[in-house]
């Protein structure tokens, strides 16, 4: 046996190491890629939560940057990140659209009544139909647009003051929105 | 001992009928052949929501919703590569379990190709090494000295 042979166990046993280190740290689950990232938001046709008269489709969301924040009453996390959602959308100049997923339409309104009303249009997706479009498994989920309607960028859970800072405000920049000079940086 | 047996048949039984009944939805099919298909269809995905379960085996909302896209689907005649596609465009790669051949999953795909050929390198070489080690003949005094030794013994 040659001392380079010698080697051959801990070389071995390093690389396995490096697998399990790589293969450990990939198990999160909201790193899951989007299939819509970059991709044109879907085509959809809905009723409107708050104008009951009043139809939505694709091409409301056009023309301004947009996030639009899937949500619904029977979801806890969409509770807590309401505050930033209303932070975000007295501060700043994006269209804050809501899908409300899965819910019923009536405490879905009283929700937004008691809690206040981040958004312009909320859009009623009550059999989950646009969320199986838009590849949703969960609420909240929240998709970024840019003026044509492209997917910039999208996350999976709740939006907070961290995710503001790091993932949010950077692309409202690159994207033109007009931010509150209070809003930028560290809350 | 019979006891024993007897209840573990009965306790997998048991075991058997509820995984059964969890996945039971009440659908309605034009043929035995569209009913084939669709429970095909659901035992192919991994539900989005549980890291690993089948469409069929969750009762995740999300994985009720999938199921009755592709019944709906399936009921409308589209092919089962349409409804690949169709989930795939919506939900990626991750509701597959066997994900395309890319960029991204080539290394999952090249890994047993690359162990065998591995191996196949390291059973050559053993065998290379064992042929030259046995072509070592024994001259005539070596012969001779041998059967001394073997033969000093007694």
């Amino acid at each position: 046996m040659t001392r380079a042979q010698l080697f051959v166990p801990l070389i071995l046993f390093l690389v396995i190491c490096g697998v399990g280190y790589v293969g450990f740290s990939l198990n999160d689950r909201h790193q899951l890629p989007s299939a819509l990232l970059h991709k044109p938001f879907p085509e959809f046709h809905a009723a409107s939560l708050l104008d009951t008269e009043r139809r939505i489709s694709k091409k409301d969301l056009l023309g301004r940057p947009t996030l639009v924040n899937v949500w619904a009453t029977w979801c806890p996390t969409c509770k807590s990140e309401h505050d930033e959602l209303l932070r975000i959308a007295a501060g700043t100049d994006v269209r804050l659209v809501g899908v409300n997923y899965k819910d019923d339409s009536v405490q879905a309104r009283n929700w937004l009544s008691q809690f206040g009303n981040p958004y312009e249009l909320v859009i009623v997706d009550a059999d989950g139909a646009i969320g199986v479009e838009l590849g949703v498994y969960g609420a909240p989920e929240t998709f970024l647009l840019d003026r044509s309607g492209k997917v910039v960028y999208k996350r999976v859970g709740d939006v907070n003051p961290r995710i503001w800072r790091d993932e949010l405000q950077p692309r409202f920049a690159d994207l033109g929105v007009r931010v509150d000079p209070g809003m930028v940086g560290w809350q | 001992m019979s006891k024993l047996i007897a209840l573990i048949i009965l306790l997998s039984g048991i075991m058997g009928l509820t995984h059964a009944a969890s996945t039971v939805d009440v659908l309605a099919f034009e043929s035995e052949q569209q009913q084939r298909r669709y429970k095909a269809l659901i035992d192919e995905f991994r539900c989005p929501k549980c890291l690993n379960t089948n469409l069929s085996g969750s009762d995740a909302p999300i994985a009720q919703d999938l199921r009755r896209s592709v019944y709906r689907l399936v009921r409308d005649g589209h092919t089962d590569q349409h409804i690949r596609d169709f989930l795939q465009q919506r939900y990626g790669d991750f509701v597959l379990y066997k994900p395309p051949f890319s960029g991204r999953t080539a290394f999952i795909w090249l890994i047993p190709i690359g162990l065998l050929l591995l191996g196949m390198a390291v059973l050559f070489a053993l065998q290379s090494r064992g042929r030259r080690q046995q072509a070592v003949a024994l001259s005539a005094a070596e012969i001779k000295r041998l059967n001394e030794l073997i033969s000093s013994d007694d």
